[in-house]
């Protein structure tokens, strides 16, 4: 259910809390997982639940807000909650959006072992040459 | 009853008629049987720590001495007493003793083990030198001596780092392995590669007030040839790896925005 819009043409807000409503988790334990709001228990606090965690409450500071939403019902069961994921195809969708992309991409990066800092930095200073080549061309041909 | 069947049998005792027919032949191949499997447990199996569960008669009877006994006539067998050595050389009394006591230390039986290595540095490691002349310098490690230092070489054709010894505590161990098979480094040791004394001459009056003559030793073309030897096996495996070569010929150092501490070597 999309949260009751006012008469503004424009909505200040994108994104609300709401059931099925797919957060980041950016602050303990679970950092860095993708959950699901099953259901808001008072001002500070949802109840929070993914495929390979056990359902538990979260304050709304520790949760950043995706733009995936499923189509839950309150509180359901761990099979509906996976099966409904499966049919959004919620990891898919987050590892093509751009926010899901950069997170991948940092994680590689911090993965990398000397040797393969060390292949990234000629691949970045043969990457620099050729374009410089291409560059020079392009200068020449626009002098001519 | 198995049991009592065995024992009567080494005692050759008649027994009931009808046990005796019954007895399988494996059971008689077991009492009979030169080899005996060694028991490994106790007969008296412990309640409490220090409490057995038989008493003294009950594990005499369970131990068999009865038997023993019975069988050697009566009493326990007994080794036959060593015949009486000849007495030890008589010992003068010494001719002296000292005021006081005097403590004799005990022996110290330590031996030094040689430093525990890191679960990273494995032999063919790449490690980077923290410290010293090769500041930086990527490394190859080859074996732990028995000091505890650690054998490493450049490969000296690769980034002039000769064989050398590195303390564990300055070097980082990166997870980039090199292929050692073809590599022998068995020859190596502490003694290898300690400097060798100089002779001190004597010096007369007028000698003593010049300054000393630096002679630069040239290296030893034995342990040129060995540097060699050790480094043509290693750089064919180097080689076989793409950007390796270039990566041993670089030296590491922090750049802006590299936090050590988060860094994965």
């Amino acid at each position: 259910m999309q949260a009751d819009q006012g008469p503004l043409p424009v909505q200040p807000f994108k994104r609300y809390v709401e059931i099925g409503r797919v957060a980041l988790v950016n602050y303990g334990k679970e950092y860095g997982r993708l959950v699901v709001i099953v259901d808001v228990i008072d001002q500070n606090r949802a109840l929070v639940d993914a495929p390979d965690i056990v359902r538990g409450q979260m304050n709304f500071k520790r949760l950043s807000l995706t733009d995936i939403k499923i189509d839950i019902p309150r509180v359901p069961k761990k099979k509906t909650l996976i099966d409904a994921m499966e049919a959004a195809d919620v990891k898919n969708k987050w590892e093509k959006s751009s926010w899901g992309r950069k997170l991948i991409v940092q994680k590689r990066r911090a993965s990398l072992n000397d040797f393969d800092r060390f292949k990234v930095m000629l691949a970045k200073i043969k990457r620099g040459g050729a374009i410089r080549q291409e560059l020079a061309k392009l200068k020449k041909e626009n002098a001519a | 009853m198995i049991r009592s069947v065995s024992y009567a049998i080494l005692l050759g005792w008649p027994f009931e008629g009808s046990t005796v027919l019954r007895i399988s032949l494996p059971l008689l191949a077991l009492a009979m049987a030169p080899t005996k499997k060694e028991r490994t447990a106790s007969r008296n199996p412990s309640l409490v720590r220090g409490i057995g569960k038989f008493s003294r008669s009950k594990m005499y009877h369970k131990r068999g001495i009865w038997a023993i006994k019975a069988k050697h006539g009566g009493s326990f067998p007994r080794h036959e007493p060593k015949p009486a050595s000849a007495p030890p050389p008589a010992v003068k009394p010494p001719k002296f003793y000292p005021a006081d006591d005097v403590k004799t230390p005990i022996p110290n039986r330590r031996k030094p083990k040689p430093t525990k290595l890191r679960a990273s540095i494995t032999p063919g490691t790449v490690l980077i030198l923290l410290a010293g002349r090769f500041m930086g310098k990527r490394v190859v490690f080859l074996k732990q001596l028995p000091s505890g230092l650690l054998l490493v070489t450049g490969p000296f054709m690769i980034n002039g780092v000769p064989l050398r010894r590195v303390n564990q505590a300055y070097v980082i161990a990166t997870s980039t392995k090199v292929d050692l098979s073809g590599v022998n480094v068995d020859k190596f040791d502490d003694k290898y590669f300690t400097k060798e004394k100089k002779k001190t001459t004597k010096k007369g009056e007028g000698e003593f007030f010049e300054t000393d003559k630096e002679e630069t030793k040239a290296l030893p073309q034995e342990k040129k040839d060995d540097q060699k030897a050790v480094d043509s096996q290693l750089i064919k495996a180097i080689e076989a790896v793409e950007d390796l070569k270039v990566y041993l010929g670089a030296r590491f150092s922090l750049r802006s925005g590299m936090k050590p501490h988060e860094l994965k070597f």
